[in-house]
C-alpha cells in the first residue's frame, strides 16, 4: 500500500526489539471476544487511477452550475475563486500544518490569521474578529450565546427573516442551556417589528442584512431600540460582497456581526467546509468564543505572532469554556484572507457593484415577464420574486431545461401556503448575459 | 557538542556574537519576512480583474456606504509573494515528522485533493435540485456506508462540522432520548484524562460534569465509576483508546454498567486511528461516537481546520439524530432537510446546509485507496511505531503507565528533574533538531507530559532519528546544559514568544499608526 512505508522485513524486526511475537499481541487489551477475525466487509485497496475514475462517477451525475445558469443562493453564492487562493491553500506548509500551538515555527498560520482577523473587522466595521468558526450559522449561535453572557440575560429574539437554517441552529444549539430563543414569522412586506418583543429580559436581537429574502435594512434604529433596553444588536450577514457597497454593520450600531465569509476565496462544495465570521466590539472580547490570534514580540524583540486569550477555551476551562469550540475554518479563512487581500478596497468596491448592477438588471427583466412579480424594493444581489406557481415546481421545471433558476422559499421554510410561489434568485458577476437570456425564456416557456 | 555523525551542532556564532551576520533587508538567504499585506498596499492597485460594473439606478434602499473600509490594494504577483514567504515560516507534516499526540498527524494525499476539485464535485450548490445532485448524495451514503461497516453501528449523523461538534451531537442525542422518555437526567460521567471539549459540550447541553479518576494503570477507576452511577446520570463520555495511549480494557463493563442505569455510552472516536479493523465500537457497547475524518481519515488539518465530525449512532439515538441525512427514495437519493415527518423526533439542525461535502470526498478517497485491507495495515503500523518509540525512549524517559501502548506514547518529566530544563524546554529543543514536538502537558494527569503519535506513515528510519535525537538532547539536559534548552529554538524564524505579554494587552488586529489613515499608511510603507 504506496502510504505506509514498512516492509515485512522492517515490521518483523521491529517487533522483535518491542519484544513481542506478533502484531497481534499489541491489540491484546482489547477484549478477545470482540477481536475481528476477519478484514471488514469492503472493498480492498485501489489504486490512485481507480480512485480517480470512481470520482469522475460520482462528479458524472452532478449538474455542476459553473457549466449552466444559475441563480442559486440563499446562502451560499457562486462566485469566482481566483487561482492563486486556491493554489495557495493547497501548498504543504499551509495544507498539511496543525493548529499554530507552537508559534516559533506557525508564524505562516499565524500571521494570516491576523491578517484575517483585520480584514473581517473592517468590512464589518467592528473593532475585533475572532480567527473563524464553522460557518454562518454556527457563528450566529455562538453570537447570541455570546450575547447572553454579555448581558446576562436569557432571551434571545430572531427576527423572521433571517436564514432558516440560522434559526434552526441557533434554536438546536440553545435547546439544552438555560437560554432561550424565540423567532418571529417571515415578513414578506413591510419592515419586521420588534417594539411588541424588545424587553428588558431581551439579550440580543438577531437580524440578517441584506435578509433572506434580500431585502436590505438601516438598522440604526433598531440599534438605538436595543441599546435603550440594554440588548445587543447581532447582525448576520451571508452575501459578504455586499459589504463592498453597503453600510456596515458597525456603523449602523451593531454589538456582533456573524457572517457567512464563503463568499470570498471559498468554493461552493455543495454546502461545506465554509468559513465563519465573527466580529464584535473591544469590550466584549473575553466572552469571544473560538481561536484568536495576537500580536507580540520573541525574545529578540522581533514581531511575531501567537494564539491569545486561551483561558477562555476548552482545553484550559474546560466545563466553564465559552464554547466546546477546539478548531477554526483555518484553511478556509485562510483562502478568504488571500481573495480578500486580492481584491484590497478597490476591487472589493468593484466587486459588489459589479454584483449588484447584474441583479438590477436581472430583476428588471423577470419583473418584465408576464405573472412574474418582483417582490423586493431593495436588495444586493440577491432578490425574491413571486411565481405565479409553485416555486418548487418551476425549479424543477427550469432544471430539466438545465436552467438552475433559483431557490424556492418551500425548501427552507416549507409548510408555508403563503410563501409557495416564492423564488430567490441571486445574481453574481458569473452571470453572463446568455445566462439571463436562458433563464427568461425558459420561466416563459414554463408559466 | 556534536551529533551522532560527529558534525558540530551549533553554528560556530551564537546569537550572542551573531551581529555580525545581520543583514540589511532581515532576510536570511532562504529565510524571507514579509510585513502585514496591510504595509505593503498602495490605492488603486488590485489583483483581480473584472468588467465594469453596469450603470444602474441603485436599489440598495440608501445603504451605501460612505467611507472606506480601510483594505490595502495590491496587484497578484505581490499577493502571490507574500502568502508564499508566510508559508515557508510554517512546519508541516509533509516537511517533517509531526508526532503530536492526539492529533494524528498523518500523510495527506494529494489524489484527494485533487478529487475534491473535480467540476461536478466541488463546484455544487447545496440547494440544487435533488435530482442534478445525485453523485453528490450518493458519495454521502457511500461515505455512510464505509463509516457505518468500520464502526459497526447502524446510523449516522453526517453533518457536524468538527470532532467537538460530532460531541455535542452525540450529547444532544442522548439528551433528547431521555427527554423522550419523560426523564430529565443531571450529570455526565467523564474520566480527568478527557479532551477539554469532552466537559465543556457536556455543559452545552445543559449536563453538570462528574469526573472519575483515573486508576494507577492509566484506565478509569471502575469502582469510583461504579459509585458515582446513578438514576441521574444520563451518560458517560470515554474515549478509547484513551488519552494516555492505552485501551480501556474494561469497556464491555462499562458499557454494561452504564446501560444498566439507563444511560448512555459516548465514546469519544479522537482515537480511532488505532482500532481500524480490529474491533468495531459497535461491538463495544457505544452509543454514539464521532468520527474526526482530519484525524484517522487524513483530510487535511489546514492549520486548525476545517475538520467533520460525523457522529455514528446506534438503534436507541438514531431517530434523534439531526436534520438533514440522505436516504433512498422513489427518485432515486433524497435528502431529508426537515424535522418532520420521518424524522420528527430529529433534535434538529447543526449547522447551514448537509455538511463539510469537501471532507467526504477527501475521506472516501482515502478510504477506498486503503480498502479493507489497508485499513487493517494503518492501525497496526500505528500501534507499531508508538511502540517503537516506547521502547526506543523508555530506558531514558520515564512512562507513567506499564506495558504496550496503542497508537501514541506518553512519558512524564520525572526523568528530566533536578535538571532545570521543563517538558516545554525539551519540545522547544526538538524544534531546532527539525521536528514538530510531541503534545505537551495532555493529558492532564499525567505530570509534565509528552505525549507521541508517529502514527503509520512514518518510516523506521525516521522514528530512529526522532528517537536518537531525543536521547540526546535528554543526555544534554542532564549533563547540565540548562541555557541552551531555555533558549530554544534557536534557528525557527522566530524564538520564543511573549505570550504572556500578548494576552496581557491583546493586540488582535492591525491598526493604522495614529494621525494616518490606512491609505497614507499604505504609501509611506511603498515609498520606503
Amino acid at each position: 500500500m504506496r502510504y505506509m512505508p514498512h516492509t515485512a522485513d522492517e515490521r518483523r524486526e521491529m517487533l522483535e526489539k518491542i519484544g513481542v511475537g506478533s502484531v497481534g499481541d499489541l491489540f491484546a487489551d482489547i477484549p478477545k471476544e470482540t477481536r475481528l477475525d476477519a478484514l471488514l466487509d469492503l472493498p480492498r485497496h485501489a489504486s490512485e487511477m481507480e480512485v480517480e475514475k470512481n470520482f469522475r462517477k460520482f462528479a458524472g451525475k452532478n449538474l455542476s452550475p459553473y457549466s449552466t445558469p444559475s441563480f442559486l443562493g440563499a446562502g451560499a453564492y457562486q462566485h469566482h475563486v481566483p487561482s492563486v487562493a486556491d493554489h495557495i491553500i493547497q501548498r504543504s506548509e499551509f495544507l498539511t500544518a496543525y493548529t499554530p500551538y507552537q508559534p516559533e515555527i506557525s508564524q505562516g498560520t499565524l500571521q494570516a490569521l491576523f491578517e484575517f482577523q483585520t480584514q473581517v473587522a473592517l468590512i464589518t466595521g467592528m473593532e475585533v474578529a475572532n480567527a473563524s468558526m464553522y460557518d454562518g450559522a454556527t457563528a450566529c449561535a455562538e453570537a447570541v450565546l455570546m450575547a447572553c453572557r454579555v448581558t446576562r440575560r436569557k432571551k434571545a429574539i430572531l427576527s423572521g427573516n433571517l436564514h432558516p437554517h440560522y434559526r434552526g441552529t441557533t434554536h438546536t444549539t440553545l435547546q439544552f442551556t438555560e437560554f432561550e430563543a424565540k423567532s418571529l414569522s417571515p415578513v414578506i412586506e413591510g419592515d419586521e417589528d420588534f417594539s411588541e418583543v424588545l424587553s428588558e429580559e431581551t439579550a440580543c436581537v438577531v437580524v440578517q442584512n441584506p435578509d433572506f429574502f434580500g431585502r436590505v435594512r438601516d438598522l440604526t434604529d433598531l440599534a438605538g431600540k436595543c441599546h435603550e433596553v440594554g440588548a445587543l444588536l447581532v447582525v448576520v450577514v451571508n452575501e459578504v460582497v455586499s459589504l463592498g457597497m453597503m453600510t456596515s454593520p458597525g456603523e449602523m450600531g451593531a454589538d456582533i456581526v456573524a457572517c457567512e465569509g464563503q463568499s470570498i476565496g471559498v468554493p461552493l462544495s455543495f454546502g461545506g467546509p465554509y468559513v465563519g465570521l465573527l466580529a464584535t466590539r473591544q469590550k466584549f472580547v473575553r466572552q469571544m468564543p473560538g481561536r484568536l490570534c495576537g500580536e507580540t514580540i520573541d525574545q529578540d524583540g522581533k514581531r511575531g505572532f501567537v494564539l491569545t486569550l486561551s483561558t477562555r477555551e476548552q482545553h484550559i476551562r474546560r466545563e466553564k469554556a465559552t464554547s466546546n469550540i477546539c478548531t477554526n475554518a483555518g484553511l478556509c479563512s485562510l483562502a478568504f484572507t488571500i481573495h480578500m487581500s486580492l481584491l484590497g478596497e478597490t476591487g472589493l468596491t468593484k466587486l459588489s457593484h459589479l454584483n449588484h448592477g447584474e441583479a438590477v438588471t436581472a430583476a428588471e427583466a423577470l419583473a418584465a415577464i408576464d405573472g412574474v412579480e418582483v417582490v423586493n424594493d431593495s436588495f444586493f444581489n440577491e432578490f425574491t420574486v413571486r411565481l405565479p406557481m409553485d416555486a418548487a415546481d418551476a425549479v424543477e421545471k427550469l432544471a430539466a431545461k438545465g436552467v438552475l433558476g433559483g431557490v424556492p422559499v418551500s425548501r427552507l421554510i416549507p409548510n408555508h401556503p403563503k410563501l409557495s410561489n416564492l423564488l430567490l434568485v441571486a445574481v453574481t458577476e458569473t452571470c453572463a448575459e446568455s445566462d439571463l437570456a436562458a433563464l427568461v425564456s425558459a420561466l416563459k416557456e414554463i408559466l | 557538542m556534536l551529533n551522532n555523525q560527529g558534525r558540530p551542532t551549533q553554528p560556530a556564532a551564537s546569537h550572542d556574537t551573531g551581529e555580525i551576520f545581520e543583514t540589511f533587508t532581515g532576510n536570511k538567504a532562504l529565510d524571507l519576512e514579509t510585513p502585514l499585506i496591510f504595509e505593503q498596499g498602495v490605492p488603486g492597485r488590485v489583483g483581480v480583474d473584472m468588467a465594469e460594473p453596469k450603470k444602474v439606478k441603485n436599489r440598495l434602499g440608501g445603504l451605501e456606504r460612505k467611507g472606506a473600509i480601510g483594505l490595502p490594494d495590491l496587484s497578484e504577483p505581490q499577493v502571490l509573494r507574500h502568502f508564499v514567504r508566510l508559508s515557508r515560516q510554517n512546519y508541516a507534516i509533509d516537511s517533517g515528522f509531526y508526532p503530536l499526540g492526539s492529533c494524528t498527524m498523518k500523510h495527506n494525499p494529494r489524489i484527494n485533493e485533487k478529487v475534491a476539485r473535480l467540476a461536478g464535485l466541488g463546484d455544487l450548490h447545496p440547494l440544487q435540485p435533488a435530482s442534478t445532485v445525485q453523485g453528490a448524495l450518493e458519495l454521502i451514503d457511500s461515505l455512510a456506508h464505509w463509516l457505518k461497516t468500520i464502526t459497526g453501528m447502524p446510523a449516522i449523523a453526517m453533518s457536524p462540522a468538527a470532532g467537538a461538534h460530532g460531541e455535542l451531537c452525540g450529547v444532544m442525542a442522548i439528551r433528547a432520548a431521555h427527554e423522550a422518555k419523560g426523564e430529565a437526567r443531571q450529570r455526565i460521567l467523564v474520566p480527568e484524562s478527557a479532551h477539554g471539549t469532552n466537559p465543556a459540550t457536556a455543559a452545552l447541553c445543559g449536563y453538570k460534569v462528574d469526573a472519575v479518576p483515573a486508576r494507577a494503570d492509566g484506565r478509569m477507576d471502575l469502582d469510583a465509576f461504579a459509585e458515582k452511577l446513578g438514576p441521574d446520570v444520563a451518560g458517560v463520555m470515554l474515549t478509547n483508546p484513551n488519552t494516555c495511549g492505552l485501551f480501556e480494557n474494561d469497556i464491555r463493563k462499562i458499557a454494561d454498567m452504564v446501560h444498566e442505569i439507563g444511560g448512555y455510552f459516548y465514546c469519544d472516536g479522537a482515537n480511532l486511528n488505532a482500532i481500524l479493523g480490529q474491533v468495531r465500537p459497535g461491538d463495544l457497547g457505544v452509543d454514539a461516537m464521532h468520527i474526526n475524518l482530519h484525524k484517522t481519515f487524513s483530510t487535511p488539518h489546514g492549520g486548525g481546520g476545517p475538520g467533520a465530525g460525523p457522529v455514528v449512532l446506534s438503534e436507541a439515538l438514531a431517530p434523534f439524530a439531526p436534520v438533514p441525512y440522505v436516504r433512498h427514495g422513489e427518485n432515486g437519493f433524497e435528502l431529508i432537510e426537515h424535522a418532520e415527518g420521518e424524522a420528527e423526533k430529529s433534535f434538529g439542525r447543526m449547522k447551514t446546509f448537509h455538511g463539510q461535502m469537501g471532507m467526504f470526498i477527501r475521506a472516501l478517497a482515502y478510504m477506498q485507496s486503503h480498502g479493507s485491507d489497508g485499513l487493517c495495515q494503518i492501525a497496526e503500523d500505528a500501534v507499531l511505531n508508538a511502540n517503537y518509540i516506547r521502547v526506543g525512549l523508555n530506558d531514558m524517559l520515564h512512562s507513567p503507565f506499564d506495558g504496550i501502548c496503542m497508537h501514541e506514547a506518553l512519558f512524564d518529566d520525572s526523568s528530566l528533574k533536578g535538571t532545570e530544563v521543563t517538558t516545554l524546554d525539551l519540545a522547544k529543543a526538538m524544534i531546532d533538531e527539525g521536528f514538530h514536538p510531541m503534545t505537551m502537558y495532555f493529558p492532564l494527569v499525567v505530570h509534565g507530559a509528552m505525549l507521541i503519535e508517529p502514527t503509520e506513515s512514518e518510516s523506521r528510519q525516521t522514528l530512529d532519528q526522532f528517537i536518537g535525537a531525543m536521547r540526546h538532547l535528554l543526555t544534554r539536559a542532564k549533563e547540565g546544559d540548562v541555557a541552551y534548552f531555555q533558549g530554544a529554538p534557536h534557528f525557527a524564524p522566530r524564538r520564543r514568544l511573549d505570550e504572556t505579554g500578548a494576552a496581557r494587552k491583546p493586540v488582535l488586529r492591525w491598526t493604522p499608526p495614529e494621525g494616518e489613515g490606512a491609505s497614507d499608511e499604505a504609501k509611506l510603507s511603498a515609498a520606503s
